[in-house]
């Protein structure tokens, strides 16, 4: 127990020292979040539309009083190419839409508008469609729906690659030698760097999860502590992953190349995509990610506001990916001293 | 006399390389064993070995008698050949560290941290942060690492490197010191002028013991002037 102390008062020594890791640890997440909040969670624009045709005809009139202009078909040709406007209609048999076309969610926008309005037109006196959401609502914008996974794989790569390198600084410096060569138990090692790096971890998960929320405004339907926990959970497998890497790296630079290997392919499974449509290799391998389970936690809480018991067996196998982690670990210390 | 430290035939290869075949040694309480070679030669590998930081392919390490054990190594101090500190942390943090790991209790390490700064000239900067440290100072302070329990063993690879003249002589009266008081250490060195201050020393050319003895007794038997004329003469048994 002494030990493990020893290890953790060290290592939040070493943390506060170091201003630099510190601000890597909380800033860095923070920026990219907002950063990531200004470019995706902003409204929508309206697409910016016009229509051709004779003004005296009644579904052009349907399109100028939703303050769509008017413009003769020479003038939309050259403002469409100038990208004043996104598209535009021809009110001619059979209708035809001209889009701008060079950014694929603006199209759709642009099309939804035609296609409301032109609706609005026929069904005029019919009656209205009523839409119901079963979680979330119409206000929800992208950020709402990937933020949570956001925070899960901020917090997973920040505290991956801290512990990672500061592991294996302990090989390179020397230090490791001298614990190996004193009567301390190789769990004792591991348990201190828990415990030491889980302090840290601990004050990022609080500070950036009430950043996202209060700031940042991100959608959250459950408990804030079901998510603090979620995500404390998921930086202690980031951290014993880490932990467990840096033993085949030699230096700073071979910790950074298990970036594309480790964390990038978490990136892709980890439900900022829509994995139904993946072939099955590829679900596969998604299940093989604590990413994966914790975006499926976080999702669960902060969008559908899910009971404990949804997503309990998602924290289970994060927990179960730190022990891998951490037996894994054990071996290739005992590799290296026996006990 | 009684054997601290004992290594039987200890062979090791990487690949096709031999580093170490066949060596045999053993420390008996109270002595400093000189291990000399040149670079290259495996001192390295085999301290590590000694201390199970390395597996050897064939032959066996005894510690105190015994197989090595974790509780064995709370009587051992070690001293690498990199200065193995944590630079961001005060001189005084680091050997607070080093001293809890070892199992000192805090009353304890206070007191050791200010006897073993005093022994190694550190008393006044203590409160440092190690990256302030000039090289010389690091390795005092490495050293101070490994004396702070009061090891019965040491284990010292190139202890005195980079130091001055002036300090490497106040370093190797504290291991007569360290002598005195019955405890046993080994040093790896290519300093020809630490050897005559060792009891005994082995010679490690290639991964093979030229030679063991007392310096006296080594410059007898090879009809030599000094040390390094036996490396240069390259002699065998």
């Amino acid at each position: 127990m002494q030990n493990i102390l020893a290890l953790t008062n060290r290592i939040s020594r070493q943390f506060i020292r170091d201003k630099r890791t510190l601000a890597l640890l909380i800033v860095a997440p923070i920026l990219i979040l907002t950063l990531v909040w200004v470019v995706f969670g902003a409204k929508t624009d309206e697409p910016k539309l016009a229509v051709v045709g004779d003004s005296k005809l009644p579904m052009v009139k349907q399109f100028t009083l939703q303050d769509i202009k008017s413009l003769n078909l020479k003038q939309a040709k050259s403002e469409l190419k100038n990208q004043e406007i996104d598209a535009y209609i021809e009110i001619k048999e059979p209708l035809s839409v001209h889009l701008e076309g060079s950014d694929p969610p603006t199209n759709q926008r642009a099309l939804k508008k035609i296609q409301d309005t032109l609706g609005q037109a026929q069904n005029q006196g019919q009656q209205k469609l009523s839409i119901h959401y079963l979680y979330g609502n119409k206000d929800m914008k992208m950020f709402d729906s990937f933020g949570p996974v956001l925070l899960g794989l901020f917090v997973f790569f920040f505290i991956f690659l801290l512990s990672g390198v500061s592991f294996l600084r302990e090989r390179t410096t020397g230090t490791l030698d001298r614990l190996m060569a004193s009567p301390i138990k190789n769990i004792e090692i591991i348990l201190g760097y828990l415990s030491g790096f889980g302090l840290f971890a601990m004050i990022q998960s609080i500070i950036l999860t009430f950043y996202s929320i209060y700031v940042l405004q991100m959608n959250i339907e459950g408990s804030i502590f079901y998510v603090l926990l979620t995500i404390f959970i998921l930086s202690l497998s980031a951290l014993t992953l880490g932990m467990l890497l840096s033993t085949f790296a030699r230096n700073e630079l071979q910790i950074v190349q298990f970036i594309p290997i480790v964390i990038v392919p978490q990136i892709f499974f980890s439900g900022l995509f829509k994995l139904d449509n993946l072939p099955l290799w590829g679900q596969i391998i998604g299940k093989f990610t604590p990413l994966y389970y914790a975006a499926d936690a976080l999702k669960d809480i902060m969008i559908r506001g899910a009971q404990f018991s949804d997503w309990w067996g998602d924290l289970a196998l994060l927990l179960g990916f730190s022990l891998l982690f951490i037996i894994l670990h054990m071996v290739t210390l005992r590799s290296y001293r026996k006990a | 006399m009684i054997i601290q430290l004992s290594g039987h035939h200890l062979t090791k290869k990487f690949k096709q390389q031999t580093i170490l075949s066949d060596v045999n040694l053993s420390l008996a309480s109270g002595e400093i064993y000189g291990l000399l070679g040149p670079s290259g030669s495996g001192k390295t590998t085999l301290v590590k070995i000694l201390l199970g930081l390395e597996k050897c392919d064939q032959g066996k390490v005894e510690l105190f008698n015994q197989k090595p054990s974790i509780s064995s190594f709370r009587h051992l101090g070690y001293m690498a050949q990199s200065d193995a500190l944590y630079e961001e942390l005060t001189a005084y943090e680091n050997l607070d560290f080093f001293g809890s790991i070892q199992g000192l209790r805090k009353k304890e390490r206070k007191q050791r941290i200010e006897e073993v700064a005093e022994i190694v000239h550190l008393r006044n900067d203590l409160s440092k942060k190690v990256l302030q440290y000039s090289g010389g100072m690091k390795r005092r302070l490495s050293l101070a690492c490994a004396l702070i329990h009061k090891p019965k063993l040491y284990l010292l690879d190139e202890p005195t490197v980079g130091l001055d003249p002036l300090l490497r002589q106040s370093i190797w009266k504290l291991f007569q010191k360290l002598k005195e008081d019955e405890a046993t250490l080994i040093v790896t060195t290519h300093v020809m002028d630490e050897v005559n201050r060792c009891d005994r020393v082995g010679l490690l050319k290639d991964g093979k013991i030229l030679a063991t003895g007392s310096p006296a007794d080594l410059l007898k038997t090879y009809q030599v002037d000094s040390i390094e004329d036996i490396f240069l003469k390259g002699v065998s048994h």
